[in-house]
């Protein structure tokens, strides 16, 4: 179909025919290389909308007794900034790098489910899309009546009740975030069987790269914890849209019901957005120390264990609700034990450093700067694990400096460096390092200058959530700061993509291996083909491609293996490359997953204003399920 | 459903198990927690009725003892339609496949009964907490069996179309595990739910 609507317009022009090529392509693309650009993509659009966001609270809250924006404008905007930040930035550049990268480091041709992927991908766009449209339903937007939620991201009962929250700014949010919950399992799922089915021969589990094992944490986590999420937002949709009583008061009702479903979900949550982040500066370590991981296993190992000990901590976000001294040391003690798997991963990186012969390029400044920050974050999170202090700490600003230090500090930083370590794979061009450092340094002092004061601010009592504060009572001045930090970010962030930008035309060709990387990506072209490998490669090692290149003298220092044996595909591949070359089947592309995608944002407008809509909806859902379910995936043989 | 000629399915898998088939095991183990979120909700709230009507007030045990029943022999039903196309024969898989899904439409009927008695002695979706956790809960079981009347019939249809032949059974045998997962949640919300009555 692509071919034939590029002959077409091929007679409008050439110029034309190309453009076509290149939009049908992507709209029925089932590469998930191409899906995971598109991911990083539109995540890093959201992450922009988001910093404005921030921006916006920064201003007012940079003085005492401003009104740069009101009341209602201040909530719905810091409400909007922590939903976009978590479900539309982090998770998703978490997402856009196991696109990338899964298929790439276990040998593999493509994910499992290829048009599921590209489901995936369209349900989270449009389910953002879908979320963002809230700003516009509040009134004139351009005399700031912003409709958008307005309850925090995590959206506590009974504030959200259709008593409490009239107007549809919670609908969207609702109905929204249950869009993306989908998404999100869908990759998920994918993911999982990516990782356990289609590994090349030879890459046994433990022979996996980190990222990958963080990478499959993090999908049984999804896979677990959303659907916790779903059932806590279709009880909200319940009663707002329809009556029902979950959390109605008055009838017996109970606010702790939500927040045992959100923490339920809402802590595995925030490993999901940090695994990944572990992962990636797990791989930018050893490469860039020129040393294997230290002690691999037990990185693996904790990964693991925080993966399961994610699931007994939810309730230290409720130690102030009345749960009882039981509950509270319970879940104290899991908070504290939580700590020790994440502190063995941090002096495991710590030792993979330690007598390696560092190359001092961006992507290993970011990564030490994730270690450094992230460790600062995760302490202020054992001080929350000390009940009576928690009692202190909650809903100051002391929690937001801590999950600030941990999403930013930690996962941000660790995605950064992971953009800056596989942009040259995806793209055959180097990011400039100058550029990326003058990046890096800008961030990290932003990010400090904005975080640390809000530490202070916390201490000294200001509670989250409040649009202004009066003068005199000491709060002016750190909040003056943390304004003029968050601009620093925002001048980073202009740095980056003005790098981003400037290196995809005129970077420093990069060429296969320009890291002297140690995984299986590093082995193929830069950017990679479609098929990503010739012949499938058969894997006898962890860091296997690093093994191909190197062999060890007796002193066990790395001695490079002649050039031209360097990289050596025969090795006990079936057969050679010429042969195989023939035998390729990749996945076929499809219309389908993005018709279905489609079906619902349309159910959830139908929701909200009108159930016709739904059916129409669920038919046009239905209708890319069945066209998808009934076409052929490959080429017939 | 029929058994499309991806370019994974000539491959041989890592764990020897069939992409499709570890999906729908990772699928219902998700599910899982989504009716154990939504019958923890029902039990959270089982005792906190400020006003009725109360369940013992609803219930008809007998009625939907008969309809688990009948929900519960659609498994039967399932296990010899997958039997069937094992062994190759099309014929007897159509049969037992349009048997479970007269079963299911069979119990999903009687749902549709039971939630009118119920509307008509007072119990609605606003009722009380006990008509918001119960509907809530038993309705996303039903839409979960009419799912699955839908996947069934749909493998009938293509059946018919001569689409479904022996070497298509791993589709019968998906239908068959999303079909057994929805009827064991059943037993488990027959038990906690109408069994074990609160006052």
């Amino acid at each position: 179909m692509a071919r034939a609507m590029t002959g077409q317009l091929a007679m409008g022009g050439e110029a034309h025919a190309g453009a076509a090529e290149g939009l049908w392509g992507w709209l029925s693309t089932v590469d998930h290389k191409k899906i995971g650009i598109m991911y990083g993509l539109a995540a890093f659009v959201f992450f922009l909308v988001g910093g404005v966001e921030a921006l916006l609270v920064r201003i007012q809250l940079a003085a005492p007794d401003q009104s740069f924006l009101n009341p209602d404008q201040y909530n719905a905007i810091f409400t909007m900034h922590g939903t976009t930040m978590i479900f539309l930035v982090v998770m998703p550049l978490g997402v856009a790098f196991m696109n990338l990268l899964i298929p790439l480091m276990i040998g593999a041709r493509d994910v499992a489910f290829p048009r599921l992927n590209a489901f995936s991908f369209w349900v989270f766009l449009l389910g953002g899309i879908f979320l963002n449209i809230s700003f516009f339903t509040g009134g004139n937007i351009f005399k700031g009546e912003l409709g958008a939620p307005n309850t925090g991201w995590y959206g506590y009962a009974p504030l959200t009740e259709s008593r409490f929250s009239p107007g549809e700014g919670v609908d969207y949010w609702m109905l929204g975030l249950q869009i993306l919950g989908i998404a999100s399992l869908a990759g998920g799922f994918n993911f999982i069987v990516t990782i356990l089915n289609m590994r090349a021969p030879g890459m046994t589990l433990f022979r996996m790269p980190v990222f990958v094992w963080m990478s499959l944490v993090t999908s049984f986590l999804l896979i677990f914890a959303m659907p916790v999420l779903a059932v806590g937002l279709f009880q909200l949709t319940f009663d707002r849209l329809f009556d029902a009583n979950f959390y109605n008061a008055q009838l017996g009702g109970t606010p702790l019901l939500w927040q045992h479903m959100f923490w339920l979900f809402g802590h595995p949550e925030v490993y999901i957005l940090i695994l990944p982040a572990m992962g990636m500066v797990s791989e930018v370590l050893p490469t860039f120390s020129r040393k294997p991981l230290f002690g691999y296993p037990f990185v693996v190992f904790s990964g693991v264990a925080i993966g399961f000990m994610s699931w007994g901590v939810w309730a230290h976000h409720m130690f102030t609700t009345g749960l009882g001294a039981a509950a509270n040391s319970a879940f104290g003690v899991s908070t504290i034990m939580i700590a020790v798997p994440t502190g063995v991963k941090i002096f495991n990186w710590l030792a993979t450093l330690w007598g390696g012969s560092l190359r001092m390029k961006t992507p290993l400044y970011f990564a030490i700067g994730f270690i450094a920050m992230f460790t600062i974050g995760g302490l202020t999170g054992v001080t929350h694990s000390v009940v009576p202090a928690d009692y202190q700490q909650n809903d100051t600003y002391y929690i937001v400096a801590h999950f600030h230090q941990v999403l930013f500090g930690g996962a941000l930083f660790g995605i950064f460096a992971g953009i800056y370590y596989w942009f040259p794979k995806f793209t055959g061009r180097m990011l400039h390092d100058g550029w990326g450092k003058v990046n890096f340094w800008l961030m990290l002092i932003g990010f400090n200058l904005t975080f640390q004061p809000m530490m202070v601010l916390g201490i000294l009592g200001m509670p989250r959530r409040i649009q202004t504060y009066p003068d005199g009572i000491g709060w002016g001045f750190w909040n003056a700061v943390a304004t003029a930090g968050a601009f620093v970010i925002a001048l980073s962030v202009l740095v980056f993509i003005g790098n981003f930008i400037w290196s995809l035309r005129k970077g420093e060709i990069a060429g296969d291996d320009p890291w002297d990387g140690r995984t299986l990506e590093w082995s193929i072209p830069s950017p990679p083909p479609e098929h990503n490998f010739d012949v499938i490669p058969v894997v006898h090692s962890v860091d296997d491609f690093w093994h191909r290149k190197y062999v060890e003298d007796p002193r066990g220092l790395p001695v490079r293996v002649p050039a031209g044996a360097a990289i050596a595909h025969g090795d006990g591949a079936h057969g050679d490359a010429h042969d195989a070359a023939h035998g390729i089947h990749m996945p076929n592309p499809s219309y389908y997953p993005l018709v279905a995608a489609f079906g619902m944002p349309l159910i959830a407008f139908g929701l909200i204003y009108n159930y016709a809509l739904v059916f129409v909806g669920a038919l046009v859902l239905a209708a890319g399920l069945f066209g998808w379910v009934l076409e052929p995936a490959g080429p017939e043989e | 459903m029929q058994a499309t000629t991806t370019a994974e399915s000539h491959l041989e898998t890592s764990t020897g198990l069939d992409n499709r088939k570890l999906l729908m095991w990772l699928f219902l183990g998700s599910e899982c927690l989504f009716f154990g979120s939504l019958i923890s909700a029902y039990l959270l709230y089982r005792n906190r009725n400020t006003v009725g009507p109360y369940p013992h007030e609803v219930y008809d045990i007998p009625f939907t003892s008969i309809s688990s029943f009948v929900l519960l022999m659609s498994s039967v039903s399932m296990v010899l339609a997958l039997a069937a196309i094992q062994r190759g024969d099309i014929r007897a898989m159509r049969i037992w496949l349009a048997a479970t899904a007269l079963l299911g439409i069979t119990f999903l009927s009687g749902q549709a009964f039971e939630f009118t008695e119920f509307y008509d002695k007072g119990l609605k979706l606003d009722s009380n907490l006990f008509g918001s956790t119960f509907f809530v809960l038993t309705g996303f079981h039903g839409a979960h069996v009419a799912v699955g009347v839908l996947i069934l019939s749909s493998i009938l249809a293509r059946s018919f179309q001569g689409e479904v032949r022996q070497e298509h059974s791993l589709a019968v045998e998906l239908a068959g595990l999303y079909w057994h997962f929805v009827d064991i949640v059943w037993i488990v919300i027959f038990t906690l739910v109408y069994l074990i009555t609160p006052q």
